[in-house]
């Protein structure tokens, strides 16, 4: 973050200068309040009166809160989204600093770009259209299958969103495949930036592949792993569109993440005081897993 | 930098393996489109005989063209309105350096910790009230507001860096704020703002949770929102569901492959200032 300098201002010019200034930040604001925090304000009210979106609306107090961390399928939904933390943010950003230290030779050069691109491609395709792509992967006569029966685990073999034990895991790695292409190219750029003496020092210090990583790699790329511990966190606990067209939260409850509970309980079965309840415990989760990320990155600047 | 042959390689490898699942399930869906519509697929076989009549066949019971009509009429509302909006917003902090900007960028920016989720409910009946209910304002409204935190952010990040002797000659040669915003500023700001623009073009076309509660009809969302009417319609046609999801991807992979510069720097830089 820049640090902003004294502004500097003609004399005299200043008032109608700051009229003008708010002026222009007008719009921006006025959406951002009318349809930000406007929403927001009217989802904590919502959140402690009991109302079906039609009739009389009753307070209740914290009871939709009670509610949230008592019943077991919301709680459940909430353990699923931090299982989903795994998948979302440890295997990506892991894989990711393993292939950036490993490719960083190929930095330049076609094959390099290209590999660039194509690691890209699943940030830009709709997580929605990930979702249903990986559930063909997953079906019974899909890729997976078929691959493992092709190298002789034809054992393992099941439809694999279908099943209990591994639904969650599948859809998790689905955020894995979105992600790990976005970890590794802004590693790889991170990488790139950190100063090159610091290696030959750390060579003429007779330091192995292991130190060098440790010594220099991590602590260099301390801010893009911040970035995205940050993206990926949030992207986790707030997993919507790929669980929707892979598996709508099922088999059971099996993959039931905060996101669905919250469309089901608003629009399916209309209590808009509970559903309102999670979103803002939702929001709080997030901001309570972003703090301390945040604050670590900083510590680590000083 | 220590690269031996043998890490050198090692790495080429797991590269390549990285790359094969990335691509992987790309290629099985249009492996899967390909195949006959009625019969069920089976996952790595290339059809002997390939379908291409199934995009066809997708496009039209999928009235792919009225939904991409229908999209890009909510990209061509939300994201001139939202780079405008984010624009004066940025000049405003950035440049004029407005008495109170800090809390004005401090506010904007916990908005970017703001799931869509915990705002959902209450833009339902918002929509409701408004009277916007099923239509594709409800969708381009909030978007707009969502967008706004890091487009904010985005422009004064740019419009921050630019050396303030640039807007100070201009005022001296007698330049109003407006001239020097027009003839100074924007020229300088074009590849921050083509960058937000593609990254707003992205985040609007492939919008789910928005489109998917607030507009009823399927065919009055964005295409990605439109994705579980393909689901419901093609329940029973593994290569139909496939090949219309493939029409709803192509446009943004053919936008990031011309873009792909701007897109990867944009996504990195944003990703950094955020």
């Amino acid at each position: 973050m820049t640090v902003t300098p004294p502004p500097r201002r003609l004399p005299g010019r200043r008032p109608a200068g700051a009229a003008r200034g708010w002026l222009l930040l007008l719009p921006a604001l006025g959406a951002y309040v009318g349809f930000v925090v406007w929403p927001l304000g009217m989802g904590v009210q919502y959140s402690f009166y009991d109302w079906n979106g039609v009739g009389q609306a009753t307070w209740v107090g914290l009871e939709n809160y009670v509610t949230v961390f008592s019943d077991p399928e919301l709680r459940g939904a909430i353990g699923n989204a931090f299982v989903l933390l795994l998948f979302f943010t440890v295997i990506p950003v892991g894989t990711g600093l393993v292939l950036a230290t490993l490719i960083r030779s190929l930095r330049s050069g076609a094959f390099s770009r290209a590999s660039q691109t194509i690691l890209f491609l699943p940030q830009v395709v709709p997580l929605a259209a990930a979702g249903i792509a990986w559930s063909w992967m997953y079906a019974q006569t899909g890729a997976v299958n078929e691959v493992l029966s092709a190298v002789g685990l034809g054992g393992l073999t099941r439809p694999w969103l279908a099943d209990y034990d591994t639904a969650l895991p599948a859809v998790g790695l689905i955020g894995s495949w979105v992600l790990t292409g976005l970890c590794t190219v802004l590693l790889l750029t991170g990488i790139s930036k950190i100063d090159r003496s610091l290696y030959e020092a750390a060579r003429i210090d007779g330091a192995g592949w292991w130190r060098e990583f440790f010594t220099i790699t991590l602590p260099g790329l301390r801010q893009e792993i911040a970035v995205l511990v940050t993206l990926s966190v949030i992207a986790a606990l707030s997993t919507f569109d790929i669980i929707y067209t892979s598996t709508q939260g099922g088999p059971g409850r099996s993959t039931l993440v905060p996101g669905i509970s919250i469309y089901r309980i608003g629009f399916t079965q209309s209590d808009v005081g509970l559903a309102s309840a999670f979103g803002i415990v939702l929001m709080v989760l997030v901001i309570a897993c972003i703090l301390p990320i945040q604050r670590l990155a900083r510590a680590g600047e000083r | 930098m220590r690269t031996g042959p043998l890490e050198r390689w090692s790495g080429r490898a797991l590269l390549a393996a990285a790359l094969v699942l990335t691509v992987l399930p790309l290629i099985t869906m249009v492996s899967a489109a390909l195949q006959p519509a009625d019969v069920n697929p089976t996952g790595l076989a290339w059809p002997t005989d390939p379908q291409w009549g199934n995009f066809v066949t997708a496009f039209e019971t999928g009235h792919v063209g009225r939904l991409m009509t229908s999209s890009l009429l909510i990209v061509a509302v939300v994201v001139p309105v939202s780079l405008l909006a984010a624009t004066l917003a940025g000049y405003a902090l950035g440049v004029l350096r407005v008495r109170g900007g800090g809390a004005v960028l401090i506010f904007l920016v916990l908005g970017l910790t703001i799931p869509f989720e915990s705002l959902i409910i209450p833009l339902y009946y918002q929509a409701q009230t408004l009277g916007t209910l099923n239509t594709r304002w409800a969708v381009i409204l909030p978007l707009i507001g969502l967008f706004m935190p890091f487009g904010v952010f985005w422009m004064r990040a740019h419009f921050v860096n630019v050396p303030r002797e640039l807007s100070e000659a201009a005022r001296v040669d007698g330049a109003g704020v407006w001239q020097e915003f027009r003839r100074v500023q924007l020229p300088l700001a074009l590849p921050a703002l083509s960058a937000l623009a593609i990254l707003y073009f992205l985040w609007t076309w492939n919008q789910f949770l928005l489109p998917v509660v607030l507009i009823d009809n399927p065919l009055e969302r964005t295409a990605a929102g439109a994705l579980t009417f393909f689901q419901g319609q093609y329940s029973l046609s593994i290569p139909l569901l496939n090949a219309g999801a493939l029409i709803v991807i192509i446009p943004v992979i053919i936008v990031f492959l011309v873009f792909q510069r701007q897109f990867v720097r944009a996504l990195l830089s944003g990703a950094v200032k955020s």
